[in-house]
């Protein structure tokens, strides 16, 4: 059974700022901003919700291209756009609080774009 | 060990666990299984600790803080490692921000194992390090003697 | 004007139970500004979707976070079941909407315990404590484990409530609802209880919207979001109302929290009433292939479970959106222009889970 109608559509960045101004002027609430990355590109979701209906807009950009924040909007979108930055290193343009990536510190740089994995072989090696 | 002659102090430092251990730990303070009637008081300053419990694995955030904390406590020391986590990484020792169990900064002298802990196995845990503990202070007085560990039993 | 001076906030922090830092701009003794910082307990739990098969990695999913473990694996189980259309037998979404309140039975007098503790009014804390054993002892009879119950798989839950066990919950509840109101009474109308709480923390509903406050943050604003509303697993066929309070301060998020308990118990009751005979897990065949956003109410406000999957067994991304991530501004606007003292209340008012944030 389908819990929940759930819309995707994707743009281009350009029209990311616009888009997302409609969602905001029509009352949606931010559910979350994620990343991910497919192949060599990055998928990045943006969620919005009003009155539990849920619509996803989505951009899909190569690793260089700079993302405009939206936090202007929506003022609570750079803890992830800050998160975005620091695990697979999206440049993300005029964020209002910019943690210069210190929001997750992590081990080794951008870490999600090439996940590693350590402890293949016995846990403790002494 | 029919009883105990002194009063220990915890510290407890969460490193990087998913919080179940951690919950488990404080558990153990409550009235249902309540550490407290072994004596045991819990602290949050480091110098006034002689037992360290240590929940969750090593991360590079971390590390630093817990070498800290050890460091901090007067010898004699004992360290518990609560989880599977703190023993080895458990199910997340393969995240690239894992570095492994505790003993890969700290010496530790009790593993308590189980995903999460049960509070039984803690106390458990905790009160074996209390022999630990008292050998250790032993060996401390009396250096060349080594360890007169039947000394502190009854 | 006085001078401006930077207070570190944590890591270690005698009311934190686990490791947050907050830097506090004050001026004199009020705070103007905040700046959070993370990641002491980050593990990058999202990257082992590559290395678990995605039966597997249900295991991860409910280690995110152990206090909201249960409702961590019914979110991703549910998303992996939305992409492979998988129908889920009756019974087991009963189960799973059972154990999904005691989880927030626990959850919930786990915070006031410690709430009670950073007010400094110990003997609150030890009863809340005392009382939670009860939800856990039913845990633990019920699945198997205390915080973390493994109990949810792909295609259904792994036990079954017998029906006698089930009438006994039910009659247990009973006692234990008498011992809440006791409780409660103290949250709700001691003195200085109210003297730390009310006031403290201020958080209008057009700014608990706008910077997406969830949960009994939002609640506690007056914004009735509560996504059982959207009838995951056997929330559609019972009765309920988000409860809601208008104040916006400490108080009326501790009070959100309170009048939830009663609203899970009444949920137990009801389901344990309802629950209908038949199997608890369906077999699953083939591989995940397609998206969802997964969305469930925890204790804290809605969680997210991203998923996308290829068709492979392994899925492609999990990304796990926690509800402590989203009321991380409001904190920072509650923040602002509060005194020092009342900095510890006000962090925990939100019910900050670390371990959930940083995965
Ligand atoms: S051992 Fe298990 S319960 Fe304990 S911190 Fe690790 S994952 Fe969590």
């Amino acid at each position: 059974m389908k819990i929940e109608e759930q819309t995707t559509i994707v743009i281009g960045v350009e029209h990311l700022i616009g888009r997302v101004e409609q969602f905001r002027k029509g009352g949606y609430r931010l559910v979350q901003l994620n990343c991910s990355k497919i192949g060599e590109q990055f998928e990045i979701n943006y969620c919005f919700e009003r009155e539990y209906r849920f619509e996803n807009i989505r951009i899909v950009i190569d690793f260089e291209t700079e993302v405009p924040s939206i936090s202007g909007m929506y003022w609570g979108a750079f803890v992830y756009e800050n998160e975005m930055h620091d695990l697979y290193g999206v440049a993300v343009k005029g964020m209002n609080i910019d943690f210069q990536g210190n929001f997750i510190r992590t081990s080794v740089q951008y870490p999600f774009r090439n996940p590693s994995f350590q402890g293949e072989g016995p846990c403790q090696e002494k | 060990m029919t009883y105990l002659k002194r009063s220990p102090w915890i510290i407890h430092y969460d490193a990087s666990s998913c919080n179940g251990c951690d919950i488990e730990v404080l558990a153990c303070l409550t009235p249902m299984y309540d550490i407290e009637r072994f004596g045991i008081v819990n602290t949050g300053n480091p110098k006034h600790a002689d037992v360290f419990v240590v929940t969750g694995s090593i991360n590079e955030q971390n590390k630093a803080v817990i070498k800290n904390i050890y460091d901090q406590i007067p010898n004699p020391k004992v360290v518990v490692a609560v989880g599977i986590c703190a023993t080895s990484g458990g199910v997340f020792r393969e995240c690239y921000n894992v570095c492994g169990g505790i003993d890969k900064i700290i010496p530790v002298d009790v593993y308590v194992p189980g995903c999460a802990a049960r509070p039984e196995s803690i106390i458990d845990g905790i009160v074996k390090s209390l022999g630990i503990l008292e050998e250790k202070r032993l060996k401390m007085k009396n250096p060349d003697t080594g360890q007169s560990s039947t000394v502190g039993r009854k | 004007m006085s001078r401006k001076i930077v207070i570190p906030f944590g890591p270690q922090h005698p009311v934190l139970p686990e490791p947050i830092h907050l830097d506090l701009v004050l001026e004199d003794e009020t705070v103007v500004d905040v700046i959070p910082s993370i990641g002491y307990i980050h593990r990058g739990l999202e990257t082992l979707v590559a290395k678990r098969e995605f039966t597997e990695y249900v295991y991860i999913a409910e280690r995110t976070c152990g206090i909201c473990s249960f409702i961590h694996g019914l979110t991703y189980c549910q998303g992996v079941e939305q992409i492979m259309d998988l129908e889920v037998p009756p019974r087991a979404h009963y189960l799973r909407t059972i154990w999904s309140e005691y989880s927030r039975l626990h959850s919930h007098l786990l915070w006031l315990g410690l709430f009670a503790d950073a007010m400094g009014f110990e003997n609150l804390f030890m009863n809340s404590w005392r009382l939670r054993e009860f939800v856990l002892d039913i845990l633990e009879e019920t699945t198997g484990g205390r915080v973390i119950q493994g109990s949810c798989k792909i295609g259904g839950v792994r036990k079954d409530i017998s029906n006698e066990k089930l009438a006994s919950m039910a009659a247990d509840l009973k006692g234990f609802e008498a011992e809440l109101s006791d409780l409660s009474d103290v949250f709700l109308h001691d003195d200085s209880v109210k003297s730390r709480l009310v006031d403290v923390g201020k958080l209008t509903r057009t700014d608990a919207y706008d910077l997406g406050a969830m949960g009994p943050v939002a609640r506690g604003s007056g914004v009735g979001i509560d996504l059982r509303k959207t009838g995951y697993a056997a929330y559609r066929d019972l009765r309920f109302e988000p409860v809601t309070e208008t104040a916006g301060d400490s108080y009326a998020r501790c009070a959100v929290r309170v009048r939830e308990l009663f609203g899970s118990i009444d949920l137990i009751r009801q389901a344990i009433e309802k629950i209908p005979e038949g199997d608890i897990e369906v077999k699953v065949k083939g591989n995940p292939d397609g998206e969802y956003f997964s969305r469930s109410e925890q204790p804290r406000g809605e969680l997210v479970h991203y998923l996308k999957a290829n068709g492979s067994k392994h899925l492609v991304r999990s990304r796990i959106r926690t509800p402590t991530l989203t009321n991380i501004p409001p904190l920072v606007k509650m923040l602002q222009g509060c005194e020092l003292a009342d900095v510890p209340v006000i962090v925990l008012s939100i019910d900050p889970c670390i371990g959930c944030t940083e995965r």
